[in-house]
């Protein structure tokens, strides 16, 4: 079993530490992990971005077109990724920061106002938690309990102080369900 | 006659630091005189059985061959950097380099100024004799504005070939530098002035303060196409006017030294 | 130990230190710039040397120094710079002092890009510097391979007084993965009989890689060849995936070889028998239990990062008689594994051809994607 999340966003939305979070979680419940910021033609955009694979096997490639979960935490990042969903895969918007519906069908669309999201838990820089928790509440993937121990364990020294409002936002994430779209 | 009962007194013999063989350079060459002087100084100093070379590419290039000291030859113009290869992982040992105009102040310029701008404990004795002497005479860095070489026929031409370079003045302009000089072997009394800079050289690194380099201005009689005695006059009237002998970087710390 | 989660650059780095790096020279450049920053906190910590260096040439030039007093020395790299190591690298070639470097390979060539690539191949494997030698180019595909080869290259560099790469692609320098380092060792404590020491005592020792007479080059550098049948006898190294019932196998290194593994995992869910050989040791290479292949299986797909360098050594072996296809991706684009099941399924579809070239073959059907 193997699952793939692209992570997408502008520089300093948290989009690298978003990916290492969930690689460590990964790591910590014993599974093969690989993060990676991304590279090659999908570089060029101006957005900052990383592929994190989760499996219970030797990973092979650590770079994948069709990732079972996109995290979109800005426009170009939807735009590029929207397509790229694996079908019955996950997407997460960030719809603070997109002005447009999802068009894609035959996978799960889970809409969130992050950044309002994020203000509201206690940290405006808490957005990648915010899409974490959307994620983790509607993919089959790792447990909220098991990113909330990474992030103990890795937040770093200098914002510890920011603890309680990265759960508070996972867990506001969480709250968000998906919407299946199906071709009809 | 036989004069038994009269004491003998030696006055001159080979140091042990220098291998008793013929060596390559020409007739009228002061690179033997440099090696005796550096031979010398590490004698003096009680050093011969902690030092290693690093000999470069150039005329001489076989100077390992002339010291009874462990030795390691670098590509053309890396001495320096070879030499802080080895003295940061032995740092208690006394490392030189021994390197020629074209070696230093051409190919090997990064190096050198990398060496000295890290204030590495080094110390370069730098052969300047203004040309290319292993592979022919050809232009070097060195060579003085109309001095004709194989590859400079009518003369060194300043707008075409540019200016030589004063090595000592340049790198004595870095903090790194604790001691730079330029000292002369074209007669006696410059080359005891030469022994003592090799020795104050070697006692900065003996002292950990600093990179030190004495430029030694040499003779080249074969390539200058001269005889000794012509080319220790060339020396004189030629090149002391480009090249002036002088301290040019004396650190404070090397001044306190006294010695 | 427990693993931890680690960026390859500076696992490499802190893996060198554990196993005894003595001192380190080094120039930043990226995508290897973690391996330089993070001995440059470390080494200072434990007391021993770094230094940045004023270009790669010093760098490599001040390896070629530590080493010959015969301590566990490297620099790291990444392929601009890496060219110009090449001058050193020949000379430590030639005076036989170990060292140990990284070429974390990007695009090129010339400046290029800092996106990971496998260019490097034939700079590290075949060449580079001037004159008879040989390195050994270790090729690891993950961090905790990255971290057992770096363990390996200090063993193979004192083992034969040889150079030993450890060609990492950009994507590897940059991924983290769990990993596991080895605990800290210590310092190897003999000084090699051959190693300068100031200290001569009656026993002089110089390192040169001057011979003069040609006769006595001529010995030495058959030295350095019978060397390399040893080394070519006792360290190859690779990897293989679901070779035994395989009627089609993909050669890939590094990370191109990983991708293929997805690949070829994809092509086994939908009932093609292929399987995967994926070289450790890139030099020496593999060679022998890819003749075992080629009288086994129908043919091959080489897939790597670049126009196909070790392309020629895998047809060296096969020597025409079982069709060898090629698919790679150049100048720091990396191939997606759909793009090589893509190549698998070709691979097993259409009548294979032992005449013409695969790169001609693949050129062309580049054309339409490169655009």
């Amino acid at each position: 079993m193997q699952q793939e999340v692209i992570i997408a966003g502008f520089g300093g939305q948290g989009v690298l530490f978003a990916g290492q979070l969930l690689a460590y979680a990964a790591m910590d419940a014993g599974k093969e992990v690989t993060w990676i910021p991304s590279y090659g033609p999908e570089m060029r955009g101006g957005t900052a971005n990383c592929t994190v694979v989760i499996s219970d096997e030797e990973i092979g490639s650590p770079f994948v077109k069709n990732p079972a979960a996109v995290l979109a935490m800005n426009l170009p990042s939807l735009d590029k990724y929207e397509d790229l969903v694996k079908p019955g895969g996950v997407l997460v918007v960030n719809t603070s920061m997109v002005n447009r519906q999802v068009e894609r069908e035959n996978i799960k669309v889970v809409s969130v106002a992050a950044n309002e999201v994020a203000e509201m838990a206690g940290s405006k820089r808490a957005v990648n938690m915010v899409m974490l928790g959307a994620l983790l509440a509607n993919a089959d993937l790792l447990s909220l309990e098991a990113l909330e121990t990474a992030l103990e364990d890795h937040l770093p020294e200098r914002h510890k102080k920011f603890m309680p409002a990265n759960k508070a936002a996972l867990r506001q994430g969480a709250a968000h369900k998906a919407v299946e779209v199906v071709k009809s | 006659m036989v004069m038994m009962d009269v004491p003998t007194r030696v006055v001159y013999s080979r140091p042990e630091a220098l291998d008793p063989r013929v060596t390559h350079y020409c007739p009228g060459c002061t690179h033997g005189i440099s090696h005796r002087l550096v031979a010398e100084v590490l004698e003096e100093m009680g050093e011969v059985e902690n030092t290693i070379g690093v000999a470069s590419v150039g005329c001489s290039v076989f100077a390992y061959n002339y010291f009874n000291i462990d030795f390691v030859e670098a590509a053309h113009g890396r001495a320096p950097a070879m030499a802080t290869g080895i003295k940061r992982v032995l740092p208690d040992r006394m490392v030189f380099t021994y390197q020629g105009d074209g070696d230093l102040a051409s190919i090997g310029m990064g190096e050198i100024v990398g060496a000295a701008s890290r204030g590495e404990l080094l110390t370069v004795v730098f052969i300047n004799n203004a040309n290319y002497g292993m592979t022919g005479g050809q232009m070097a860095p060195t060579t003085l504005p109309g001095q004709v070489t194989t590859s400079s026929p009518t003369g060194r031409d300043v707008k075409r070939q540019g200016y030589p370079i004063q090595t000592a003045e340049l790198l004595s302009t870095l903090d790194g530098a604790a001691y730079v000089v330029r000292r002369s072997l074209h007669n006696t009394r410059e080359v005891r002035r030469a022994k003592k800079a090799l020795r104050t050289a070697f006692e900065v690194q003996k002292h950990r303060l600093g990179f030190s380099l004495v430029e030694l201005l040499s003779t080249c009689p074969t390539n200058w196409g001269m005889s000794p005695v012509e080319a220790r006059d060339w020396v004189e009237e030629r090149m002391l006017t480009y090249y002036p002998l002088g301290d040019y970087k004396v650190s404070p710390a090397v001044a306190e030294l006294n010695l | 130990m427990a693993k931890e989660l680690i960026k390859g650059n500076t696992a490499v780095a802190e893996a060198a230190l554990r196993v005894g790096l003595e001192a380190y020279f080094g120039y930043p450049i990226t995508p290897q710039t973690e391996l330089l920053e993070h001995l440059s906190a470390r080494m200072p910590e434990l007391g021993r040397p770094f230094v940045q260096a004023e270009s790669e040439l010093g760098a490599i030039n001040m390896v070629y120094g530590a080493a010959c007093t015969g301590k566990r020395v490297m620099t790291s790299s990444s392929s601009p710079g890496v060219s110009l190591m090449m001058e050193g690298l020949s000379y430590i070639a030639g005076t036989e002092v170990p060292a140990v470097f990284v070429d974390v390979v990007r695009g090129g060539p010339g400046l290029g890009n800092i996106a990971p690539a496998q260019g490097d191949y034939n700079q590290i494997v075949h060449g580079g510097g001037h004159g008879d030698y040989h390195l050994i180019v270790l090729a690891p595909a993950s961090v905790q391979e990255a971290i057992d080869l770096t363990g390996l290259a200090f063993d193979l560099a004192d083992k034969y007084r040889s150079i030993v790469c450890i060609m990492l692609d950009g994507s590897l320098g940059q991924m983290m993965e769990p990993a596991e380092i080895p605990p800290m060792q210590p310092l190897k404590a003999e000084i090699p009989d051959w190693a300068v020491r100031g200290n001569s005592d009656g026993d002089r020792r110089i390192l040169t890689s001057i011979n003069l007479d040609p006769p006595a080059q001529e010995r030495m550098n058959y030295r350095l060849m019978t060397r390399w049948q040893e080394i070519e006898a006792n360290e190859v190294r690779f990897k293989s995936y679901y070779l035994d019932d395989a009627d089609f196998v993909v050669v890939g290194f590094g990370t191109a070889g990983r991708i293929a593994l997805s690949a070829v995992r994809a092509a086994r869910e939908k009932g093609i028998k292929i399987g995967l050989l994926r070289p450790i040791t890139v030099a020496p290479f593999p060679n022998e239990v890819l003749e075992e292949l080629t009288e086994k299986v129908k043919g091959f797909l080489v897939v790597e990062m670049n126009a196909g360098q070790m392309l020629e050594d895998v047809r060296l072996v096969v020597r025409g008689r079982k069709p060898v296809e090629f698919f790679g991706r150049m100048g720091g684009v990396v191939p997606f594994p759909d793009e090589v099941l893509t190549e698998i399924e070709r691979l097993v579809a259409v009548p294979l051809t032992t005449n013409g070239h695969p790169r001609d073959r693949w050129l062309a059907r580049m054309a339409d994607v490169i655009g």
